[in-house]
């Protein structure tokens, strides 16, 4: 990916992006850390620009580290992500096929194939 | 009743081994159009045929027949043969009426359920994160657009691979795959010989949305590790739980990943015999059904006395 793709990307694809990085990370991070997490090529001060407005949004939330901040999202309230957590158990099958789901269930034969696929794919 | 309405009903029993090879054939996203236009005309020939059916055998009773305005007796085959006739298709009716009222409450469920999850916080552009232990991932459709992810998924990926799996649901929303899955959901509930379709129009969803994602993020090898390592990551969190589903057949996610890991298809000339052959099946169905309603009109014409013989 060059950073003139990453610069013309509509910004809330860009803020997408660097929610997934805060999330994934499960620690703080600097802009800067944040430009490395995602290996794009997007300008430092293009993140910088990002995280103030998710700041601003109230989505991600801000400590001081060193002379900038450091930045984290905004985590749901216990109870909430209790509840989130049960409907997650509930939707074991495939019945909602209206939703479009990443990745189906897999079989235990699928799951060998899989694994067969990605090692030879890596190759 | 015409043996012409048999057509329609038989039609959709040959179906799924076609739509198979229009998958493998054509290019995804023509395959997703192609099965879903073919699937619904072939629900509407086999309900329209049904309907008629159902029809003719009402009016043989006298007290339908007197409702119709009916003044002669409505000309069909042997009674052996329109009232069982009539009583199956009633009973097919009230079943796929039945099981279709049932799934649709418990979509509309799901999909209220996801779409409050995603209304109850502000979004970061379209990403809506869920906190999880499952990895789990989807495209929401509606206002405004969302991708919902989870953040075991998001641990579960790296960065480009993250992009690979935000452009996929993008694609599933910028093309309305959801129109397709409730078209395909509503034809697999007319008739039982397009239930096996719905799940080769889903792939074809999934599919055409890999297709995009590779064009968006410029590398089909990407995407293929994304989708493969988010459905590992989904089974390593799910292994303490029973597996409900057989392993007859290759699933859907390895056939994803080894189309993707393959060179970019070509486009051989079978691709329009096979869909020649789907459009012949969706023609035949919608002409025999329309040509069997029609002469059902006709001899409900002639029995009401306004058409002679």
């Amino acid at each position: 990916m060059t950073s003139a793709k990453d610069e013309r990307r509509p910004a809330g694809e860009l803020e997408a992006s660097v929610m997934a990085a805060l999330w994934a990370a499960g620690v703080p991070l600097t802009p800067g850390r944040v430009q490395l997490e995602l290996d794009s090529g997007l300008a430092r001060t293009t993140v910088t620009t990002i995280l103030s407005r998710l700041h601003e949004k109230g989505i991600v939330g801000r400590e001081r580290q060193g002379r900038g901040y450091a930045y984290f999202p905004v985590q749901d309230p216990p109870g909430l992500t209790a509840r989130r957590m049960h409907s997650e158990l509930d939707r074991d099958d495939d019945r909602e096929t209206a939703l479009a789901r990443f990745v189906a269930q897999l079989s235990p034969d699928d799951e060998r194939l899989l694994r067969d696929l990605l090692e030879s794919g890596e190759e | 009743m015409t043996p012409l309405l048999l057509i329609p009903l038989l039609m959709p029993f040959a179906v799924p081994a076609v739509a198979r090879r229009c998958l493998d054939r054509l290019v995804p996203v023509t395959a997703l159009w192609a099965l879903t236009l073919a699937v619904v005309v072939l629900a509407g020939a086999s309900v329209a045929a049904l309907g008629a059916l159902l029809l003719t055998g009402l009016l043989k009773l006298p007290l339908f027949a007197g409702l119709g305005d009916l003044i002669h007796p409505l000309r069909t085959a042997s009674d052996l043969v329109v009232l069982p006739a009539a009583a199956a298709a009633t009973g097919a009716l009230t079943i796929g009426a039945w099981t279709l009222g049932r799934s649709a409450l418990r979509q509309l469920r799901a999909f209220r359920t996801a779409r409050t999850q995603a209304d109850s916080r502000p979004a970061a552009g379209d990403l809506c994160v869920i906190e999880s232990p499952h990895p789990d991932a989807y495209a929401l459709p509606g206002r405004p657009r969302r991708i919902v992810v989870t953040t075991a998924m998001l641990r579960s990926l790296g960065p480009d691979e993250r992009e690979a799996l935000f452009a996929h649901e993008r694609a599933h929303n910028a093309g309305g795959h959801h129109r397709f899955l409730v078209a395909a959901e509503l034809a697999a509930h007319c008739h039982p010989g397009l239930r096996p379709v719905r799940a080769t129009i889903a792939l074809a969803a999934e599919r055409a949305a890999d297709e995009a994602a590779a064009v968006a993020v410029g590398d089909r090898r990407l995407i293929a590790r994304a989708i493969a390592r988010a459905a590992l990551a989904t089974r390593a969190s799910r292994s303490a739980r029973p597996d409900f589903a057989p392993a007859a057949t290759t699933g859907p996610v390895p056939q994803r990943v080894a189309a993707l890991l393959a060179a970019p298809p070509r486009h051989p000339r079978a691709a329009s015999w096979i869909a020649l052959l789907l459009a012949v099946c969706a023609t035949l169905s919608a002409g025999a059904s329309a040509a069997g309603v029609l002469a059902f009109h006709h001899e409900v014409e002639v029995a009401q006395g306004e058409e002679p013989r």
